[in-house]
């Protein structure tokens, strides 16, 4: 399946949603990583990780999907995914579908993860981009805690949030502060549609911290919980309905 | 009390949530908790020490239980108490019973005991002419309510002072309208000295039994334990098995975790260690299996029994805060419920491990670090494989995973899908997406998803040698 002959050693995987739904996050990622001087692969022959299906309790039917993912990114030395928790999934249960699983599931991160720990904030800083807007970081749960892109609120540990480090070295930009920095927005994959009373309460909640920070940008790794907070603040045809960006459209210097 | 067929917490939390400002408060409420959980525990510097070093001894002890619990009863029966085994509920109540009965007890008070609970054991000897009052107010609340404890550590948590002063009116004759807590507390004291000074029989939980010197911890922040083991000439502690620590030096560590984890306080009010009894009166431990060596055994759950039930994954927890512990169906609910309900019966608990969204603030918060969403994850799993997930979930997951697994088809069909959502109106496009869309909008459908971007932007202009087998996009 893999046609791509180029030289690069580092793969982008935009998952199945972000490659049906929002391919302006993967075009906007491939042009930060390029203008950072990252040659990257997108090698055809995955699209999805399984993790819905797994997640579901069908582990068994979404093997298939994650064996996909294991053959496509067997040969690559880092593979980038576009959402916290697709990437949490790969590092998890890749292991677990035997051939290159293993291998892939210890090379597997995501975009904010690679940025911050391989590239570093201060050359991410040169891309000198300008964001003149107040965003809400919305940090994926996995990407906080399977991930570790940020300290939990939960752990007594020093405080990080590799995210904001990234956003920070944008120019012009500031934050919403927020009442619950990491309270979970509610999507859960198939939680939205089994719990759905729950789920838009917990989403609501949320627009109501980010309306109470005064952020006019939603900003996060995961286009799942954005595609879910953004759906809600729409269809209620709320007061508050900010425009959700990824993390790499903003340092890709596009507009809300 | 008797709870029959499949719990649906999804209904349930539809109802709880259905009430807006209530669910506010509700959350409010929960979160208040946590955050004091918080601040208690960022007085600690060797806090995540402390969880990791209780998780270890958990799992040492759970590792030898047999052995520990044989310590115990050893050094309890060398202290004078009388040590009981209990298969299950049923054999619990029915010891607990005989020991009430044969020694002509009718009056008993019972401290907070979620083990009680789950065996039943208030109806039981209700039945058979053996008066029980819980003397914890939130428990007693409950009993006059005739209704379940919707948490663990604060049975009450769910009802506004307003309704309990309601109740306190229906029952206790306090005066309509009356809210003020202190006031109730009042009267619930005054009401509840009563039964103290008339019980002939006290039972009690255990937080902790420890196996080096045979005692029982009970942690309260009200004294009703102490109260009424000091009174009454009967006394009997229910302990599940998984409760035994090895050294009083291990209580230590409990003890600093404990109180900050539930309430955030530094200690309960009272941490009162019973060892024997004192002339004229008997103590009875009887210690309950219930399905916990069952667990015990499951590879994937036997963590579970870690727990020393501070409630903390309950306050933490975004579905508990928002869906209230009567969703859950159970005596112990929220996270942990959820693992440990679906161990005693999956048929009718299947619904429980799915409501989550598997955040994990209840793993990370968990004081003897349970690693509770990977056991939701896990308990999924055994859901669907026991066949007890909806047919309609069943066949459309099936689907979505075989497209999913295949890139081409899934490119094709979102495709389709893409140009389909644009052309429908929004509504009709909302309705297509099933639960999805009664509360949410679809994005706008892009027209070309990032891989057909790709091959058309990139693709062509990449070095084309050494290429493998043609897709045949020309």
């Amino acid at each position: 399946m893999n046609r791509s002959s180029s030289a690069a050693r580092i793969a982008l995987f935009a998952p199945c949603f972000v490659d049906q739904f929002y391919p302006n996050v993967a075009i906007a990622a491939l042009e930060v990583l390029e203008r950072l001087g990252v040659a990257v692969d997108v090698p055809l022959g995955a699209a999805c990780c399984g993790q819905p299906a797994a997640n579901a309790g069908f582990e068994r039917d979404g093997a298939a999907a994650l064996r996909s993912v294991a053959d496509a990114f067997a040969r690559y030395e880092r593979i980038i995914v576009l959402s916290g928790s697709c990437a949490t999934h790969i590092r998890a249960h890749a292991d677990d579908v035997g051939g290159a699983g293993e291998r892939v599931a210890e090379r597997t991160t995501e975009l904010c993860a690679f940025l911050h720990d391989e590239i570093g904030v201060a050359a991410v800083a040169q891309l000198g981009t300008r964001f003149p807007h107040r965003v809400g970081i919305h940090i994926g749960c996995h990407a906080l805690r399977g991930l570790g892109l940020a300290s939990p609120s939960e752990l007594l540990e020093p405080r990080f949030n590799k995210i904001r480090a990234l956003l920070e070295t944008v120019q012009g930009i500031s934050f919403a502060a927020l009442a619950r920095p990491d309270e979970c927005c509610g999507f859960g994959g198939t939680f939205a549609v089994g719990e759905p009373a729950v789920s838009s309460r917990m989403g609501r909640d949320r627009l109501a911290d980010y309306a109470q920070g005064g952020a006019e940008v939603l900003v996060s790794t995961d286009m799942s919980c954005l595609m879910h907070l953004g759906g809600l603040a729409a269809a209620a045809h709320a007061r508050y309905a900010p425009p959700t960006l990824h993390v790499a459209e903003v340092l890709a210097g596009r507009s809300p | 009390m008797e709870r029959v067929g499949r719990v649906d917490h999804a209904a349930a939390a539809a109802r709880f949530t259905a009430d807006a400002p209530r669910t506010t408060w509700h959350d409010a409420t929960l979160w208040f908790a946590r955050e004091k959980r918080d601040r208690a525990a960022a007085m600690v510097p060797e806090w995540e020490t402390l969880r990791e070093r209780a998780s270890t001894i958990k799992e040492h002890t759970l590792s030898r239980l047999d052995e520990y619990l044989e310590r115990f009863e050893a050094k309890a029966l060398a202290n004078g108490a009388h040590v009981h085994w209990a298969r299950d509920a049923q054999e619990h109540n029915r010891i607990v019973h005989d020991i009430f009965q044969s020694r002509g007890v009718k009056r008993v008070v019972k401290s907070k005991s979620m083990l009680t609970e789950e065996c039943g054991l208030n109806p039981y000897l209700e039945q058979r002419g053996i008066e029980v009052v819980d003397t914890d107010l939130g428990e007693r609340i409950m009993q006059l309510r005739r209704e379940a404890p919707s948490h663990i550590v604060a049975p009450a948590i769910h009802l506004k002072k307003e309704e309990i002063g309601e109740t306190f009116h229906e029952h206790l004759g306090t005066p309509a309208g009356m809210s003020d807590p202190a006031t109730l507390a009042g009267v619930a004291r005054t009401h509840l000295r009563e039964r103290f000074l008339a019980a002939e029989g006290a039972i009690t939980g255990a937080n902790f039994v420890v196996a080096e010197t045979g005692s029982i911890v009970v942690c309260t922040n009200e004294g009703n334990a102490d109260l009424g083991t000091s009174l009454a000439r009967v006394q009997v502690a229910s302990v599940g098995i998984e409760k035994v620590i090895p050294r009083l030096a291990d209580l230590a560590v409990f003890l600093r975790l404990l109180a900050r984890s539930a309430t955030g306080q530094a200690m309960t009010v009272y941490t009162s260690h019973v060892q024997g009894s004192r002339n004229g009166q008997e103590l009875h431990i009887v210690l309950v299996d219930n399905g916990r060596t069952v667990q015990l055994g499951r590879e994937d759950f036997w963590r579970s029994l870690k727990c020393i039930r501070c409630g903390a994954c309950m306050n933490t927890c975004p579905v508990y805060r928002r869906s209230g512990g009567h969703s859950y169906g159970t005596t112990v609910p929220g996270p942990i419920g959820a693992v440990l309900a679906p161990g005693i019966d999956l048929d009718r608990y299947a619904a429980l491990p799915f409501a989550s969204t598997l955040c994990g603030s209840c793993t990370a918060v968990c004081p003897v670090k349970i690693d509770l969403d990977a056991q939701l994850y896990r308990w999924r799993q055994r859901v669907v494989e026991g066949g007890m997930t909806t047919l309609t979930k069943s066949a459309a997951v099936k689907v979505t995973a075989q497209v999913l697994s295949r890139p081409r088809v899934m490119w094709t069909l979102g495709a389709f899908a893409r140009a389909v959502l644009n052309v429908l109106p929004s509504g009709m496009a909302r309705l297509a997406s099933g639960a999805w869309g009664r509360a949410r909008q679809l994005p706008p459908a892009p027209r070309q998803s990032f891989h057909a971007w790709y091959e058309s932007h990139r693709r062509n202009t990449a070095p084309r040698e050494g290429e493998g087998e043609g897709e045949g996009d020309a």
